[in-house]
Protein backbone atom coordinates (compact mmCIF):
# COMPACT_ATOMS: atom_id res chain seq x y z
CA UNK A 1 0.00 0.00 0.00
CA UNK A 2 0.90 3.23 -0.61
CA UNK A 3 3.69 2.38 -2.62
CA UNK A 4 4.72 4.90 -5.80
CA UNK A 5 4.14 3.44 -9.23
CA UNK A 6 6.80 2.85 -11.94
CA UNK A 7 5.99 4.05 -14.93
CA UNK A 8 7.42 3.36 -18.89
CA UNK A 9 6.74 5.52 -21.24
CA UNK A 10 7.56 7.08 -24.55
CA UNK A 11 7.40 10.84 -24.64
CA UNK A 12 8.53 12.64 -27.89
CA UNK A 13 10.18 9.57 -29.00
CA UNK A 14 12.36 8.82 -26.38
CA UNK A 15 11.43 6.29 -23.69
CA UNK A 16 10.94 8.02 -20.11
CA UNK A 17 11.18 5.51 -17.07
CA UNK A 18 9.59 7.31 -13.72
CA UNK A 19 7.71 6.83 -10.32
CA UNK A 20 4.69 8.48 -9.31
CA UNK A 21 1.59 8.30 -6.90
CA UNK A 22 -1.27 6.92 -8.69
CA UNK A 23 -3.87 10.10 -7.64
CA UNK A 24 -1.09 11.98 -9.71
CA UNK A 25 -2.23 13.52 -12.94
CA UNK A 26 -0.12 13.34 -16.34
CA UNK A 27 0.71 16.90 -16.36
CA UNK A 28 1.93 16.48 -12.48
CA UNK A 29 4.35 13.87 -14.09
CA UNK A 30 5.39 16.20 -16.66
CA UNK A 31 6.08 18.92 -14.83
CA UNK A 32 7.49 18.19 -11.54
CA UNK A 33 8.66 14.52 -12.07
CA UNK A 34 10.07 14.46 -15.60
CA UNK A 35 10.88 17.86 -15.37
CA UNK A 36 9.09 18.98 -18.98
CA UNK A 37 7.42 22.19 -17.79
CA UNK A 38 6.55 23.31 -21.52
CA UNK A 39 2.97 22.21 -20.69
CA UNK A 40 0.77 24.44 -18.55
CA UNK A 41 -1.72 24.06 -15.92
CA UNK A 42 -4.34 26.68 -16.17
CA UNK A 43 -7.69 25.28 -14.77
CA UNK A 44 -6.70 21.63 -13.60
CA UNK A 45 -9.92 20.55 -14.21
CA UNK A 46 -10.53 19.91 -18.52
CA UNK A 47 -11.47 23.30 -19.13
CA UNK A 48 -8.69 25.20 -20.35
CA UNK A 49 -6.36 23.11 -22.85
CA UNK A 50 -3.01 24.68 -21.60
CA UNK A 51 -1.91 20.89 -20.81
CA UNK A 52 -2.74 19.67 -24.35
CA UNK A 53 -0.59 16.57 -25.29
CA UNK A 54 -0.97 14.02 -27.93
CA UNK A 55 -2.15 11.12 -26.13
CA UNK A 56 -1.86 7.62 -27.61
CA UNK A 57 -2.51 9.65 -30.99
CA UNK A 58 -5.02 12.06 -29.67
CA UNK A 59 -5.15 15.02 -28.30
CA UNK A 60 -6.26 15.30 -24.42
CA UNK A 61 -5.66 17.95 -21.45
CA UNK A 62 -3.03 15.91 -19.60
CA UNK A 63 -4.51 17.11 -16.45
CA UNK A 64 -7.51 14.48 -16.54
CA UNK A 65 -5.46 11.60 -17.24
CA UNK A 66 -3.43 9.93 -14.26
CA UNK A 67 0.04 9.94 -15.07
CA UNK A 68 0.14 5.25 -14.50
CA UNK A 69 -2.07 5.35 -17.45
CA UNK A 70 0.91 6.54 -19.53
CA UNK A 71 2.11 2.78 -18.83
CA UNK A 72 3.01 1.32 -22.81
CA UNK A 73 1.81 4.49 -24.42
CA UNK A 74 3.40 7.46 -26.59
CA UNK A 75 2.79 10.76 -25.76
CA UNK A 76 3.99 13.81 -27.49
CA UNK A 77 4.33 17.08 -25.76
CA UNK A 78 5.01 20.75 -26.70
CA UNK A 79 9.06 19.80 -26.13
CA UNK A 80 8.46 17.51 -29.28
CA UNK A 81 7.42 20.14 -31.60
CA UNK A 82 10.30 21.89 -33.01
CA UNK A 83 13.31 19.60 -34.27
CA UNK A 84 17.34 20.59 -33.86
CA UNK A 85 17.04 22.73 -37.19
CA UNK A 86 14.59 25.09 -35.57
CA UNK A 87 11.35 25.83 -34.39
CA UNK A 88 8.14 24.52 -36.44
CA UNK A 89 6.19 26.55 -39.48
CA UNK A 90 3.09 26.33 -36.86
CA UNK A 91 5.16 27.85 -34.05
CA UNK A 92 6.77 30.68 -36.72
CA UNK A 93 3.40 31.33 -37.56
CA UNK A 94 2.40 31.98 -33.56
CA UNK A 95 5.23 34.46 -33.31
CA UNK A 96 4.80 36.37 -36.72
CA UNK A 97 1.06 36.65 -36.63
CA UNK A 98 1.32 38.02 -32.80
CA UNK A 99 -1.21 34.97 -31.67
CA UNK A 100 0.54 34.98 -28.05
CA UNK A 101 0.78 37.08 -25.39
CA UNK A 102 1.00 36.39 -21.80
CA UNK A 103 1.95 33.10 -23.88
CA UNK A 104 0.29 30.38 -21.04
CA UNK A 105 -2.06 29.01 -23.36
CA UNK A 106 0.52 28.98 -26.67
CA UNK A 107 1.70 25.17 -26.30
CA UNK A 108 -1.42 24.17 -26.04
CA UNK A 109 -2.83 26.08 -28.74
CA UNK A 110 0.04 24.18 -30.83
CA UNK A 111 -0.18 20.87 -29.93
CA UNK A 112 -3.43 21.00 -30.57
CA UNK A 113 -2.70 23.21 -33.77
CA UNK A 114 -0.33 20.57 -35.02
CA UNK A 115 -3.02 17.44 -34.29
CA UNK A 116 -5.43 19.46 -36.38
CA UNK A 117 -3.90 20.06 -39.40
CA UNK A 118 -2.09 16.77 -39.18
CA UNK A 119 -5.74 15.40 -39.76
CA UNK A 120 -6.93 18.06 -41.79
CA UNK A 121 -4.81 20.34 -43.71
CA UNK A 122 -6.64 22.85 -45.03
CA UNK A 123 -9.36 23.18 -42.42
CA UNK A 124 -12.19 26.41 -42.77
CA UNK A 125 -12.61 29.00 -40.37
CA UNK A 126 -15.25 27.17 -38.87
CA UNK A 127 -13.31 23.88 -38.63
CA UNK A 128 -10.47 25.98 -36.71
CA UNK A 129 -12.25 27.34 -33.94
CA UNK A 130 -14.34 24.36 -33.28
CA UNK A 131 -10.98 21.89 -33.48
CA UNK A 132 -9.66 24.25 -31.13
CA UNK A 133 -13.03 25.10 -28.62
CA UNK A 134 -11.43 23.35 -25.85
CA UNK A 135 -8.07 25.64 -25.61
CA UNK A 136 -8.57 28.93 -23.58
CA UNK A 137 -7.26 32.62 -24.29
CA UNK A 138 -7.55 35.35 -21.79
CA UNK A 139 -5.16 37.74 -23.92
CA UNK A 140 -5.39 37.60 -27.59
CA UNK A 141 -8.89 37.34 -28.30
CA UNK A 142 -8.61 34.27 -30.50
CA UNK A 143 -8.75 35.73 -34.03
CA UNK A 144 -4.96 36.10 -34.14
CA UNK A 145 -4.57 32.67 -33.23
CA UNK A 146 -6.90 31.46 -36.05
CA UNK A 147 -5.21 33.60 -38.59
CA UNK A 148 -2.34 31.87 -37.16
CA UNK A 149 -3.39 28.21 -37.76
CA UNK A 150 -4.43 29.49 -41.40
CA UNK A 151 -1.09 30.88 -41.96
CA UNK A 152 0.82 27.72 -40.39
CA UNK A 153 -1.48 25.42 -42.82
CA UNK A 154 -0.43 27.90 -45.86
CA UNK A 155 3.55 27.30 -44.62
CA UNK A 156 3.05 23.06 -44.35
CA UNK A 157 1.08 23.07 -47.66
CA UNK A 158 4.04 25.04 -49.24
CA UNK A 159 6.55 22.62 -47.57
CA UNK A 160 5.23 20.00 -49.12
CA UNK A 161 5.51 21.02 -52.67
CA UNK B 1 -7.38 14.63 -3.76
CA UNK B 2 -6.34 11.74 -0.96
CA UNK B 3 -4.35 8.91 -1.97
CA UNK B 4 -5.98 6.43 -4.17
CA UNK B 5 -4.76 2.96 -5.84
CA UNK B 6 -4.97 2.21 -9.43
CA UNK B 7 -5.52 -1.15 -11.11
CA UNK B 8 -6.35 -1.80 -14.74
CA UNK B 9 -8.11 -5.23 -14.89
CA UNK B 10 -7.68 -6.86 -18.11
CA UNK B 11 -10.91 -8.91 -17.76
CA UNK B 12 -14.47 -7.93 -16.68
CA UNK B 13 -14.77 -10.67 -14.16
CA UNK B 14 -11.69 -9.01 -13.01
CA UNK B 15 -13.22 -5.40 -12.94
CA UNK B 16 -16.45 -7.72 -11.15
CA UNK B 17 -14.40 -9.11 -8.15
CA UNK B 18 -12.28 -5.60 -7.50
CA UNK B 19 -16.27 -3.98 -7.32
CA UNK B 20 -16.97 -6.47 -5.19
CA UNK B 21 -14.20 -6.11 -2.92
CA UNK B 22 -14.01 -2.61 -2.52
CA UNK B 23 -18.24 -1.59 -2.68
CA UNK B 24 -18.58 2.01 -2.88
CA UNK B 25 -14.85 2.77 -2.10
CA UNK B 26 -13.93 1.54 -5.78
CA UNK B 27 -13.86 4.38 -8.19
CA UNK B 28 -14.76 3.30 -11.96
CA UNK B 29 -12.99 5.01 -14.55
CA UNK B 30 -13.52 5.40 -18.24
CA UNK B 31 -12.07 8.54 -19.64
CA UNK B 32 -12.10 10.50 -15.85
CA UNK B 33 -13.37 13.77 -17.59
CA UNK B 34 -15.84 13.61 -14.94
CA UNK B 35 -14.51 10.74 -12.09
CA UNK B 36 -11.49 13.42 -11.71
CA UNK B 37 -12.79 16.01 -11.37
CA UNK B 38 -15.08 14.74 -8.74
CA UNK B 39 -12.27 13.18 -7.04
CA UNK B 40 -10.06 16.84 -7.08
CA UNK B 41 -12.94 18.87 -6.26
CA UNK B 42 -13.26 16.20 -3.00
CA UNK B 43 -17.44 15.77 -4.57
CA UNK B 44 -16.14 11.97 -4.38
CA UNK B 45 -13.66 9.90 -2.39
CA UNK B 46 -12.21 6.44 -3.93
CA UNK B 47 -9.80 3.94 -2.45
CA UNK B 48 -8.76 2.63 -5.49
CA UNK B 49 -9.48 3.54 -9.11
CA UNK B 50 -10.25 1.00 -11.49
CA UNK B 51 -9.84 1.81 -15.07
CA UNK B 52 -11.76 -0.24 -17.34
CA UNK B 53 -9.97 0.55 -20.29
CA UNK B 54 -7.95 -2.68 -20.64
CA UNK B 55 -11.43 -4.80 -20.92
CA UNK B 56 -12.22 -6.20 -24.45
CA UNK B 57 -15.76 -6.50 -23.80
CA UNK B 58 -16.52 -2.53 -22.61
CA UNK B 59 -14.11 -1.46 -25.96
CA UNK B 60 -16.83 -2.75 -28.71
CA UNK B 61 -17.98 -0.76 -31.44
CA UNK B 62 -19.94 -3.19 -33.34
CA UNK B 63 -22.14 -2.98 -35.79
CA UNK B 64 -24.75 -5.59 -37.35
CA UNK B 65 -27.51 -4.74 -39.50
CA UNK B 66 -29.87 -7.28 -37.73
CA UNK B 67 -29.25 -6.61 -34.43
CA UNK B 68 -27.82 -2.94 -34.41
CA UNK B 69 -24.73 -0.99 -32.77
CA UNK B 70 -23.00 -2.22 -29.75
CA UNK B 71 -20.85 0.46 -27.92
CA UNK B 72 -18.84 -0.36 -25.19
CA UNK B 73 -18.59 1.69 -21.86
CA UNK B 74 -14.78 2.48 -22.52
CA UNK B 75 -15.24 3.23 -26.39
CA UNK B 76 -14.34 7.14 -26.08
CA UNK B 77 -16.31 9.74 -28.30
CA UNK B 78 -13.65 10.24 -31.02
CA UNK B 79 -13.67 6.68 -32.05
CA UNK B 80 -18.07 6.62 -32.07
CA UNK B 81 -18.04 9.74 -34.82
CA UNK B 82 -14.76 8.83 -37.23
CA UNK B 83 -16.97 5.32 -37.33
CA UNK B 84 -18.02 4.52 -40.82
CA UNK B 85 -21.29 2.64 -39.50
CA UNK B 86 -22.18 5.28 -37.08
CA UNK B 87 -21.66 8.16 -39.74
CA UNK B 88 -24.11 5.90 -42.34
CA UNK B 89 -26.84 4.46 -39.52
CA UNK B 90 -27.02 6.52 -36.38
CA UNK B 91 -26.11 10.52 -37.70
CA UNK B 92 -28.07 11.57 -34.09
CA UNK B 93 -25.62 9.82 -32.08
CA UNK B 94 -22.93 12.05 -33.60
CA UNK B 95 -24.95 15.05 -32.36
CA UNK B 96 -24.06 14.10 -28.96
CA UNK B 97 -20.73 12.95 -29.15
CA UNK B 98 -19.11 15.60 -31.51
CA UNK B 99 -20.44 18.08 -28.77
CA UNK B 100 -19.53 16.67 -25.44
CA UNK B 101 -16.59 19.32 -24.53
CA UNK B 102 -14.33 19.66 -26.95
CA UNK B 103 -11.80 17.97 -28.94
CA UNK B 104 -9.56 17.25 -26.18
CA UNK B 105 -12.22 16.31 -23.60
CA UNK B 106 -13.73 14.22 -26.79
CA UNK B 107 -10.34 12.07 -27.21
CA UNK B 108 -11.05 10.38 -23.47
CA UNK B 109 -14.77 10.92 -22.66
CA UNK B 110 -17.36 8.20 -23.49
CA UNK B 111 -20.58 7.87 -23.73
CA UNK B 112 -20.97 5.13 -21.02
CA UNK B 113 -19.22 7.64 -18.56
CA UNK B 114 -21.46 10.40 -19.75
CA UNK B 115 -24.67 8.03 -18.37
CA UNK B 116 -23.19 6.98 -15.26
CA UNK B 117 -22.36 10.17 -14.62
CA UNK B 118 -26.12 10.83 -14.72
CA UNK B 119 -25.78 14.42 -14.38
CA UNK B 120 -29.66 16.11 -15.54
CA UNK B 121 -27.82 18.00 -18.43
CA UNK B 122 -25.64 14.70 -19.69
CA UNK B 123 -25.85 15.71 -23.40
CA UNK B 124 -25.83 11.81 -24.67
CA UNK B 125 -28.87 10.08 -22.86
CA UNK B 126 -31.73 12.66 -23.99
CA UNK B 127 -30.57 10.62 -27.52
CA UNK B 128 -30.04 7.24 -26.22
CA UNK B 129 -33.64 7.46 -24.41
CA UNK B 130 -35.19 8.97 -27.80
CA UNK B 131 -33.60 5.82 -29.84
CA UNK B 132 -34.82 3.05 -27.13
CA UNK B 133 -31.17 2.36 -26.59
CA UNK B 134 -30.91 -0.45 -23.67
CA UNK B 135 -27.91 -0.90 -21.34
CA UNK B 136 -25.88 -4.24 -20.47
CA UNK B 137 -24.87 -3.86 -16.93
CA UNK B 138 -22.72 -6.97 -15.30
CA UNK B 139 -22.75 -7.86 -11.59
CA UNK B 140 -21.67 -10.78 -9.26
CA UNK B 141 -24.94 -12.07 -10.11
CA UNK B 142 -25.09 -11.65 -13.24
CA UNK B 143 -25.85 -9.98 -16.16
CA UNK B 144 -28.93 -7.59 -16.40
CA UNK B 145 -30.70 -5.41 -19.22
CA UNK B 146 -32.20 -1.72 -18.63
CA UNK B 147 -33.67 0.30 -20.81
CA UNK B 148 -31.83 4.28 -20.82
CA UNK B 149 -34.82 5.49 -19.94
CA UNK B 150 -35.05 3.69 -16.42
CA UNK B 151 -31.14 4.35 -15.67
CA UNK B 152 -30.95 7.68 -14.24
CA UNK B 153 -32.89 8.42 -10.73
CA UNK B 154 -31.27 11.42 -9.75
CA UNK B 155 -28.15 14.32 -10.11
CA UNK B 156 -25.51 11.85 -10.39
CA UNK B 157 -27.81 8.66 -9.05
CA UNK B 158 -28.66 5.63 -11.02
CA UNK B 159 -29.73 2.34 -10.79
CA UNK B 160 -26.18 0.10 -10.99
CA UNK B 161 -25.40 -1.39 -7.55
CA UNK B 162 -21.63 -0.91 -6.56
CA UNK B 163 -20.70 -4.21 -7.56
CA UNK B 164 -22.00 -3.32 -11.18
CA UNK B 165 -20.87 -1.97 -14.00
CA UNK B 166 -22.11 -0.72 -17.40
CA UNK B 167 -20.97 -3.02 -19.94
CA UNK B 168 -22.25 -2.00 -23.24
CA UNK B 169 -24.90 0.72 -24.94
CA UNK B 170 -26.84 -1.06 -27.36
CA UNK B 171 -28.44 0.76 -30.14
CA UNK B 172 -31.57 -0.69 -32.03
CA UNK B 173 -30.93 -1.88 -35.74
CA UNK B 174 -31.57 0.57 -38.11
CA UNK B 175 -34.90 0.98 -39.85
CA UNK B 176 -35.51 2.59 -43.51
CA UNK B 177 -37.69 5.91 -43.26
CA UNK B 178 -36.50 6.60 -39.41
CA UNK B 179 -34.34 9.63 -38.06
CA UNK B 180 -33.26 11.21 -34.69
CA UNK B 181 -31.57 14.25 -33.68
CA UNK B 182 -29.85 15.74 -30.89
CA UNK B 183 -29.61 19.81 -29.83
CA UNK B 184 -29.25 21.71 -26.95
CA UNK B 185 -28.96 25.51 -26.68
CA UNK B 186 -26.44 26.59 -24.93
CA UNK B 187 -24.85 30.57 -24.62
CA UNK B 188 -21.73 29.91 -26.20
CA UNK B 189 -21.18 28.35 -29.75
CA UNK B 190 -19.37 25.15 -27.62
CA UNK B 191 -17.56 23.86 -24.26
CA UNK B 192 -21.12 24.59 -22.29
CA UNK B 193 -23.47 22.83 -19.99
CA UNK B 194 -27.08 22.14 -21.61
CA UNK B 195 -29.80 25.04 -20.58
CA UNK B 196 -32.15 22.18 -22.53
CA UNK B 197 -31.37 19.19 -24.09
CA UNK B 198 -34.11 17.70 -26.81
CA UNK B 199 -33.43 14.10 -28.21
CA UNK B 200 -35.98 12.79 -30.79
CA UNK B 201 -36.38 9.65 -33.23
CA UNK B 202 -38.97 9.34 -35.77
CA UNK B 203 -40.62 6.57 -37.88
CA UNK B 204 -42.62 7.71 -40.86
CA UNK B 205 -45.08 5.83 -42.69
CA UNK B 206 -47.08 6.91 -45.84
CA UNK B 207 -46.34 10.80 -44.40
CA UNK B 208 -47.82 9.86 -40.96
CA UNK B 209 -46.08 9.31 -37.63
CA UNK B 210 -45.33 5.55 -36.95
CA UNK B 211 -43.21 6.15 -33.95
CA UNK B 212 -42.53 9.10 -32.35
CA UNK B 213 -39.64 9.55 -29.08
CA UNK B 214 -38.93 12.90 -27.08
CA UNK B 215 -36.73 13.51 -24.25
CA UNK B 216 -35.20 16.31 -22.45
CA UNK B 217 -32.29 17.29 -20.45
CA UNK B 218 -31.81 19.72 -18.00
CA UNK B 219 -35.36 20.60 -17.23
CA UNK B 220 -35.75 17.78 -14.19
CA UNK B 221 -33.42 16.09 -11.71
CA UNK B 222 -32.70 13.69 -14.32
CA UNK B 223 -33.00 13.58 -18.37
CA UNK B 224 -36.83 12.59 -18.80
CA UNK B 225 -39.16 10.62 -21.73
CA UNK B 226 -41.82 12.18 -22.65
CA UNK B 227 -44.19 9.69 -23.70
CA UNK B 228 -47.10 12.46 -24.21
CA UNK B 229 -45.51 13.16 -27.27
CA UNK B 230 -45.39 10.17 -29.14
CA UNK B 231 -49.26 9.08 -28.16
CA UNK B 232 -49.88 12.58 -28.80
CA UNK B 233 -49.32 12.40 -32.87
CA UNK B 234 -48.43 8.71 -33.46
CA UNK B 235 -50.61 7.83 -36.43
CA UNK B 236 -51.34 11.35 -37.30
CA UNK B 237 -49.81 13.05 -40.65
CA UNK B 238 -46.66 14.62 -40.48
CA UNK B 239 -47.35 18.05 -40.81
CA UNK B 240 -46.56 21.60 -38.29
CA UNK B 241 -49.52 21.03 -36.25
CA UNK B 242 -48.18 18.03 -35.16
CA UNK B 243 -44.84 18.67 -34.92
CA UNK B 244 -46.64 21.83 -32.64
CA UNK B 245 -48.43 19.18 -30.85
CA UNK B 246 -45.65 17.32 -29.79
CA UNK B 247 -43.87 20.26 -29.19
CA UNK B 248 -45.99 21.31 -26.76
CA UNK B 249 -46.02 18.40 -24.67
CA UNK B 250 -42.52 18.61 -24.39
CA UNK B 251 -43.09 21.80 -23.18
CA UNK B 252 -45.76 21.02 -20.34
CA UNK B 253 -43.40 17.85 -19.21
CA UNK B 254 -40.35 19.81 -18.66
CA UNK B 255 -40.59 20.54 -14.77
CA UNK B 256 -37.21 22.74 -14.64
CA UNK B 257 -35.65 24.70 -11.71
CA UNK B 258 -34.29 28.37 -12.22
CA UNK B 259 -30.89 28.82 -11.54
CA UNK B 260 -28.13 30.86 -13.44
CA UNK B 261 -28.19 28.99 -16.78
CA UNK B 262 -31.67 30.08 -17.06
CA UNK B 263 -35.37 30.61 -15.39
CA UNK B 264 -38.52 27.94 -15.51
CA UNK B 265 -40.02 30.22 -18.38
CA UNK B 266 -37.15 30.25 -20.92
CA UNK B 267 -36.29 26.56 -19.97
CA UNK B 268 -40.02 25.79 -21.02
CA UNK B 269 -39.96 27.51 -23.63
CA UNK B 270 -36.76 26.14 -25.32
CA UNK B 271 -38.22 22.42 -24.41
CA UNK B 272 -41.12 23.13 -27.14
CA UNK B 273 -38.75 24.88 -29.24
CA UNK B 274 -35.73 22.66 -29.51
CA UNK B 275 -37.99 19.55 -29.87
CA UNK B 276 -39.75 21.48 -33.05
CA UNK B 277 -36.39 22.00 -34.36
CA UNK B 278 -35.13 18.59 -33.55
CA UNK B 279 -38.35 16.78 -34.70
CA UNK B 280 -37.78 19.23 -38.14
CA UNK B 281 -34.48 17.81 -38.64
CA UNK B 282 -34.86 13.66 -37.65
CA UNK B 283 -37.90 14.15 -40.31
CA UNK B 284 -35.32 15.35 -42.86
CA UNK B 285 -33.14 12.43 -41.80
CA UNK B 286 -36.12 9.85 -41.63
CA UNK B 287 -36.51 10.53 -45.23
CA UNK B 288 -33.19 10.62 -46.47
CA UNK B 289 -32.88 6.88 -44.55
CA UNK B 290 -31.05 3.99 -45.68
C1 LIG C 1 -14.09 20.55 -19.85
C2 LIG C 1 -15.25 19.61 -19.79
C3 LIG C 1 -16.33 19.79 -20.64
C4 LIG C 1 -17.43 18.93 -20.60
N1 LIG C 1 -18.45 19.15 -21.45
C5 LIG C 1 -19.54 18.33 -21.41
C6 LIG C 1 -20.63 18.54 -22.31
O1 LIG C 1 -20.59 19.45 -23.15
N2 LIG C 1 -21.70 17.72 -22.21
C7 LIG C 1 -21.76 16.70 -21.31
O2 LIG C 1 -22.76 15.98 -21.27
N3 LIG C 1 -20.72 16.46 -20.46
C8 LIG C 1 -19.63 17.26 -20.49
N4 LIG C 1 -18.59 17.04 -19.63
C9 LIG C 1 -18.67 15.95 -18.66
C10 LIG C 1 -17.99 14.64 -19.13
O3 LIG C 1 -16.97 14.89 -20.06
C11 LIG C 1 -18.99 13.67 -19.76
O4 LIG C 1 -20.02 13.37 -18.86
C12 LIG C 1 -18.31 12.39 -20.25
O5 LIG C 1 -19.15 11.73 -21.16
C13 LIG C 1 -17.94 11.44 -19.12
O6 LIG C 1 -17.30 10.30 -19.69
P1 LIG C 1 -15.95 9.70 -19.09
O7 LIG C 1 -15.65 8.48 -19.87
O8 LIG C 1 -14.89 10.70 -19.02
O9 LIG C 1 -16.45 9.33 -17.62
P2 LIG C 1 -15.65 9.04 -16.27
O10 LIG C 1 -15.24 10.31 -15.66
O11 LIG C 1 -14.61 8.01 -16.47
O12 LIG C 1 -16.87 8.41 -15.43
C14 LIG C 1 -18.01 9.17 -15.08
C15 LIG C 1 -18.73 8.49 -13.91
O13 LIG C 1 -19.31 7.26 -14.29
C16 LIG C 1 -18.70 6.17 -13.64
N5 LIG C 1 -18.48 5.15 -14.68
C17 LIG C 1 -17.79 5.34 -15.84
N6 LIG C 1 -17.86 4.23 -16.61
C18 LIG C 1 -18.60 3.33 -15.91
C19 LIG C 1 -19.03 2.00 -16.20
N7 LIG C 1 -18.71 1.38 -17.35
N8 LIG C 1 -19.79 1.35 -15.27
C20 LIG C 1 -20.13 1.97 -14.12
N9 LIG C 1 -19.75 3.24 -13.79
C21 LIG C 1 -19.00 3.91 -14.69
C22 LIG C 1 -17.43 6.71 -13.03
O14 LIG C 1 -17.05 6.01 -11.87
C23 LIG C 1 -17.80 8.15 -12.75
O15 LIG C 1 -18.52 8.26 -11.56
C24 LIG C 1 -17.46 17.87 -19.66
C25 LIG C 1 -16.36 17.67 -18.82
C26 LIG C 1 -15.27 18.52 -18.86
C27 LIG C 1 -14.11 18.29 -17.95
S1 LIG D 1 -4.92 22.63 -16.98
FE1 LIG D 1 -5.66 20.97 -18.08
S2 LIG D 1 -7.29 21.81 -19.18
FE2 LIG D 1 -6.68 23.47 -17.94
S1 LIG E 1 -1.66 34.61 -24.67
FE1 LIG E 1 -2.23 34.89 -22.61
S2 LIG E 1 -3.74 33.35 -22.35
FE2 LIG E 1 -3.34 33.27 -24.44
Amino acid sequence: MNAKVHVQTKINGENVDFLCEPRQSLLECLRDIIGLTGSKEGCNDGNCGACTVVFDGRIVTSCLVLGVEAQGKEITTIEGIASSEGLHPIQEAFLENAALQCGICTPGFIVATKALLDHNPNPSEYQIRFWLANNLCRCTGYDKIVFAVQDAAGRLASSKK
Amino acid sequence: MKWVDYIQPSTLDDALGLLKKHGEKAGILAGGTDLLVLLRAKAKSSDIIVDIKNIAELNQLDFDKKTGLTIGAAVPCYKIYNDSNVKKYYPGIIDSASIIGGTQIQGRATLGGNLCNSAPSADAVPGMIAMGVTCKVAGSNGVREVPVEEFCLAPRKNILKPDEILVSLNYPAPKPNTGSRYIRFIPRNEMDIAVVGVGVYVELENNKFKDLRVSLASVAPKPIFVQEAGTSVVGKEVNEENINLAALKAKEAAKPITDMRGTIEFRKHLSEVLTKRALQTAIERAKESV
